[in-house]
């Protein structure tokens, strides 16, 4: 067990040790290979309790995708001058909000540890019935496509809604610009790509329309 | 006393791991370059050892001796650690490919899985590197491969996801013997295809090499590396295409089990096998080096999110309507 208790305590320092720095480091790339740090370790705490699945399924999506695109849009905009404004002028209006979710997330946190007592009812008054010669990939499989199927679906749905939506707010159609389509090109034959034109003195052709 | 006999034992079976794949990766760069050169009608590194084959060292040797250059603008954390990451990266992954049925370091349930997150981390490296150079054209290679990678993983993924459909299992082994009677290269040529294509520009190999292309962005995301750091990146580079290959043998040529389960070839050993797939699978990569021009960006775009995500997709709904259709779905021993 004392190896056990060795890296729980390391991943689960480094855990909470990175989470601090994602909102004191200065820099906003640091914070953000902060918070990739923070994923691994939490990931890492994961597959410590058994759950191997969910601690690579939190490797792929959240390190291998979604912080990649954090950092990228981190380091494409240039987010530490915008900081300034934030906080400095007097018309900001993210302390207010960003006050209510943080006490929402409090009391969200106080109730799962005040009800962390009571762990033992909620697991005994479920009726779902968790076989230990299974690997947790096979009982995730069979629960989540048969018991939670329309949850499934329905987050599924709005992952999807979600996508599209932002791809109409964001896409603009833009005019005249020059495109490649392979169909075009491909069906293009010598009748209706080579012509013999007479040109008029001083006036020219106008080519490729 | 217990633990450190496990901890010395586990060093152990690691470094007869590491050296050898570090080894075969100096070897790999020498079969690379000669298939480059033969197929433009050179004759490649031919000078140094027999055959040349010992090129690679003498040039990890030059490179160990060389003054390792930090620019002055550079964040000289990242810029140290990136291709400590690369390297890395590319070495962990091996701890759960299966050389035979026993000759693995780690068979864990969720191996592929595994596989996939690192290879998916792997444009950490690239991508700290090109930020930390502080410079226009590292950043803007990071930039493209950043995007490149994350494209390629979605059909990869949904790749991986045909082959389990017929598996049903996530270790290593099981894929592997799984196909004893029939390799999954033949139901699912289609995806074996689309996987060696999105393998290559997971690897940023020609003709996906985007993110180094140098007719435009000099050496991209390692413009400003030298020495001994640009070496490594440039092992993380190969090790992750030695990986590549070892996951496409592992999931469409069988792994570790010979061609046909008959006399002179099921007593050659399991290890030579998998080594022997891993090679050939290299060999493609190397002729492709050498015959296909590279890609431009919006058709590398374009190939990975309009024809390989869909046309992956639609394999999937293909594959499992077929094992539901004939009753063939792996019900497996849970």
């Amino acid at each position: 067990m004392l190896a056990h208790a060795i890296f729980f305590y390391f991943f689960s320092i480094l855990a909470i040790f990175s989470a601090l720095m994602v909102i004191t480091s200065r820099s906003t790339v640091n914070s953000v290979f902060f918070l990739i740090l923070d994923f691994i370790s939490v990931g890492c705490l994961f597959i410590m309790v058994g759950a191997e699945f969910l601690g690579m399924i939190l490797l792929i999506v959240y390190v291998g995708a979604v912080a990649v695109l954090f950092l990228f849009v981190v380091m494409m905009l240039n987010v530490a001058q915008q900081k300034q404004s934030w906080f400095v002028g007097q018309k900001s209006t993210h302390i207010p909000s960003g006050l209510i979710v943080s006490v929402l997330i409090l009391l969200e946190l106080l109730v799962v540890v005040g009800g962390w007592k009571y762990k033992e009812n909620i697991m005994s008054s479920s009726n779902l019935v968790i076989d230990k010669s299974m690997t947790n990939t096979h009982s995730i499989g069979s629960v989540m496509y048969t018991d939670y199927i329309l949850y499934f679906q329905l987050s599924g749905v709005i992952l999807l809604l979600s996508m599209v939506g932002a791809i109409i707010l964001t896409y603009r159609k833009r005019e005249n610009v020059k495109t490649q389509s392979y169909l075009k090109q491909i069906s293009r034959d010598k009748a209706s790509a080579v012509m013999l034109k007479d040109v008029e003195f001083n006036k020219g052709v106008k080519i490729d329309d | 006393m217990d633990y450190f006999i496990t901890l010395i034992n586990e060093i152990y079976k690691i470094l007869f791991l590491v050296i050898p794949i570090l080894v075969s990766v100096a070897m790999i760069v020498w079969l690379d370059r000669r298939v480059w050169g033969l197929v433009q009608k050179r004759r490649g590194p031919n000078v140094v050892g027999p055959f040349g084959l010992f090129q690679t060292l003498a040039d990890a040797l030059k490179y160990i001796f060389k003054e390792i250059i930090i620019p002055a603008s550079a964040n000289k954390t990242i810029f140290i650690l990136a291709p400590i990451i690369t390297m890395t990266l590319a070495l962990v992954a091996w701890a759960v490919i299966p050389l035979s049925e026993t000759l693995v370091l780690s068979d864990i349930n969720v191996g592929i899985l595994y596989l996939f997150a690192i290879s998916s981390l792997g444009v950490y490296g690239i991508i700290m590197g090109g930020w930390a150079s502080n410079s226009k054209y590292p950043f803007l290679g990071a930039i493209r491969s950043a995007a490149q990678m994350v494209s390629y993983e979605v059909s990869i993924g949904i790749i991986i996801i045909n082959v389990l459909l017929c598996v049903g299992s996530l270790n290593l082994n099981d894929i592997v013997l799984a196909q004893k009677n029939l390799w999954y290269v033949i139901p699912l040529f289609p995806m074996f295809v689309v996987f060696f294509i999105s393998a290559l520009a997971e690897t940023n190999r020609p003709p996906f090499d985007l993110p180094e292309a140098e007719a435009e962005l000099v050496a991209g995301y390692q413009t400003e590396y030298s020495g001994m750091m640009y070496a490594m990146f440039w092992l993380g580079e190969y090790a992750n295409i030695l990986l590549m290959c070892a996951m496409g043998s592992i999931l469409f040529l069988g792994g570790w089990l010979p061609p046909l389960d008959i006399y002179p070839l099921n007593i050659v050993p399991a290890p030579f096998w998998m080594i022997f797939k891993i090679l050939f699978l290299f060999f493609l990569f190397a002729i492709i080096k050498a015959i296909v021009p590279r890609y431009r960006y919006d058709q590398l775009m374009r190939l990975g999110w309009k024809v390989f995500l869909p046309f992956s997709l639609i394999y999937v709904v293909l594959t499992a309507s077929f094992l539901l259709y004939f009753d063939k779905l792996p019900k497996g021993s849970f």
